[in-house]
């Protein structure tokens, strides 16, 4: 169960001799994950972590047949990663790396949008299902599997959530990173359409913050939708026209703040949480534990 | 990373967009000079903000008596926190029509728009907020780049008779945006002159994230923003006197939030980063304490990439030098071994963002 991943989901890694790589891909294998392979141009022939490295994604691609991929090499060099794993018939491509620049990402967004490739970030944490499988960085020990889908565009705030989450016996059906990029590959509302169909989902919580009208967008969806969904915005006390570390947490021209977003989700009947603790209360006045 | 007006217009002029003659200078001699040079001319103070026309840091001089007195007032001025060091020195160009000529990134729509307007210059906010309709937007597909058709469909919009010129400038003006990995490229305003169009102003924002593959000079500012830019941290000071130091930006914005919900007032934004180790968290310990505004300090750690023991090591390591309070939430990876080191040094520990929140405002308003 769960969104986008599954216990048979195999992944390779791109970048998995890399430090961050190496010990990411361990934190996966050690969640349950099945890593079946791993990319680093020039060290292609060396077994790493139990599995076989190669030199290409494309001979990961023949010898491993792998679902996924996840990318962990560093920003220069990741949008031609990226452009690597679509153009060798990976289906879905979970990117952690931060600072790809901007450019990079309008050329690979507009590239993959004329596949079916599902890209997760850039600059994300990636998705976890609890007691299945996890492609990304989130801290193995915060999940706990049950029927709240959690999406957000932050990392450790995300892991603020969870774990407040299943420390109050609140379990998540899938915790999904969508990253902090102002262009990146899947929005709220991709992830909203898959916790929608999602048996296993039962309400949902999305977190969002300033900067762009992503938040804005999905109201439409989320009126629409079967199943509740809490909402938080981070980034009231930010000052307009300051980014506050997200590339994407920028306020222009007014546009973008988080009083906006929350006055629209407001507006349209959907419940704003202050705080991470006062999303636990919004859950459980639900009746969702 | 914003660039000067200068350097804006020095890129402009390698791709032939045509701008007026100038001379760069930082002192009341150089400015007389190049007006001796020049004959009437525009005095504009080159800072990294807008409005600086209507803060009175862009004059006109006739004369070198005019320049002299102008860039004696200009030179030393203070627009918006921005001390004016340099001045363009500009001959002057009478502006029969003013036109507004931008590129910048659609993050909906995950490409370039190049946006124009008839109605260009100083007011041009206020013709994005009350007449939107006059701005024209073409979206550009970043694969296959700028055809021919929008930028006719923009020139044409800005002025049918002035057509070739325009949709020259306005191609020249997207390679620039691209070759140059631009979050802005602005023309504001572009004029029309007795002599033909012309960039009067120019403004570009680069990528910072893109600023590997090009040689653009950073000021040399010891801002505490730059200080931690060159450090892998992101700072923004604000104007409150709690102190704050996070791992992650969501996390960061959110850690603010709480404090201004408890009544204190945020001294800065600081984002160490994933993964942030014992010497980062040293540095931004030391970045955000030297304000003086601080009266108490906030470190929120949520360990992932981060190790919490890692982050208690750099905490310790300066602590005897922070005199002021601190309270410091450490959770996630390592956490045990974390807590333990600052109990041990007697460092204030809270076991929640909340609770931290709540007791740095305490610290910071002893009663």
């Amino acid at each position: 169960m769960g969104i986008l991943i599954n216990e048979d989901t195999k992944v390779i890694v791109q970048g998995i001799t890399g430090k961050e790589g190496a010990l990411q891909a361990k934190g996966m294998i050690d969640f349950g994950t099945k890593i079946v392979g791993g990319v680093t141009p020039g060290k292609g022939g060396i077994e790493f972590l139990k599995v076989p490295v190669f030199d290409s994604v494309r001979e990961a691609v023949d010898m491993t047949k792998p679902d996924a991929s996840v990318i962990f090499v560093p920003p220069q060099f990741a949008a031609d990663a990226i452009f690597e794993a679509a153009d060798s018939g990976i289906a879905l491509i979970v990117c952690i790396t931060e600072g790809i620049p901007v450019h990079d990402m309008m050329r690979v967004c507009a590239y993959l949008k004329t596949t079916s490739i599902r890209l997760l970030g850039p600059n994300c944490p990636g998705i976890t299902v609890p007691g299945v499988s996890k492609i990304g960085i989130m801290p193995n020990p915060i999940h706990m599997a049950g029927n709240i889908g959690v999406v957000s565009r932050s990392g450790t705030l995300t892991y603020e959530i969870v774990d407040m989450l299943s420390r109050n016996g609140i379990g998540q059906s899938a915790s999904v990173g969508i990253g902090g990029d102002p262009v990146n590959g899947t929005s709220f509302v991709d992830v909203l359409k898959l916790f929608e169909k999602d048996p296993q989902t039962h309400a949902v919580v999305m977190v969002g913050e300033i900067g762009g009208t992503e938040e804005e967008e999905s109201i439409d969806f989320i009126k629409g939708m079967s199943k509740p969904v809490i909402t938080y915005i981070v980034g009231v006390s930010a000052p307009p026209g300051k980014t506050m570390g997200h590339a994407g947490a920028i306020i222009s021209m007014g546009v973008g703040t988080a009083a906006g977003k929350i006055q629209a989700f407001e507006k349209a009947g959907i419940i704003v949480a202050g705080s991470p603790s006062d999303i636990v209360q919004q859950i459980k006045k639900m009746g969702f534990s | 990373m914003k660039l000067y007006e200068y350097a804006a217009k020095e890129i402009f002029s390698k791709y032939d967009i045509p701008i007026p003659k100038s001379s760069l200078v930082s002192d009341v001699n150089g400015a007389v000079e190049a007006a001796k040079q020049l004959g009437d001319v525009v005095l504009k103070a080159q800072v990294l903000t807008g409005g600086r026309g209507k803060a009175g840091g862009i004059a006109r001089a006739k004369n070198t008596t005019e320049a002299k007195s102008n860039a004696q007032r200009i030179l030393g001025m203070e627009i918006k926190g921005f001390p004016v060091k340099k001045l363009l020195v500009e001959e002057y160009r009478q502006p029969l029509k003013e036109m507004y000529l931008g590129i910048t990134i659609d993050r909906q729509a995950k490409c370039p728009v190049i946006m124009a307007s008839p109605s260009g210059g100083i007011d041009i906010e206020e013709v994005a907020k009350n007449s939107p309709e006059k701005i024209i937007k073409m979206h550009v597909h970043p694969l296959t780049g700028l055809q021919d058709y929008p930028a006719r469909a923009l020139a044409n919009s800005l002025d049918r008779n002035k057509s070739p010129e325009i949709i020259d400038i306005i191609k020249k003006l997207y390679r620039v945006f691209i070759d140059n990995d631009c979050q802005l490229a602005e023309i504001n305003p572009l004029a029309e002159t007795e002599s033909g169009i012309i960039a009067l102003d120019g403004k570009m924002i680069i990528d910072d994230n893109a600023l590997f593959r090009h040689d653009f000079k950073e000021d040399d500012s010891n801002s505490l923003e730059e200080v931690a830019k060159k450090n892998g941290m992101s700072y923004v000071g604000l104007d409150g006197d709690i102190g704050c130091i996070v791992n992650g930006a969501g996390l960061a914005m959110a850690t603010l939030d709480m404090v201004t919900q408890y009544g204190g007032r945020p001294a800065n934004f600081m984002d160490v980063r994933a993964g942030a180790n014992a010497e980062q968290v040293k540095t931004a310990l030391g970045i955000v304490s030297s304000n003086r505004s601080v009266k108490a300090i906030i470190i929120n750690i949520f360990g992932g990439m981060t190790k919490c023991d890692e982050a208690a090591r750099g905490i310790i390591e300066i602590f005897p030098e922070i005199k002021k309070p601190l309270i410091v939430r450490l959770s996630g990876t390592n956490e045990k071994e974390g807590r333990a080191m600052l109990g041990k040094n007697g460092i204030h520990m809270a076991a929640s963002t909340e609770e931290a929140a709540k007791g740095v405002v305490e610290l910071g308003n002893p009663h």
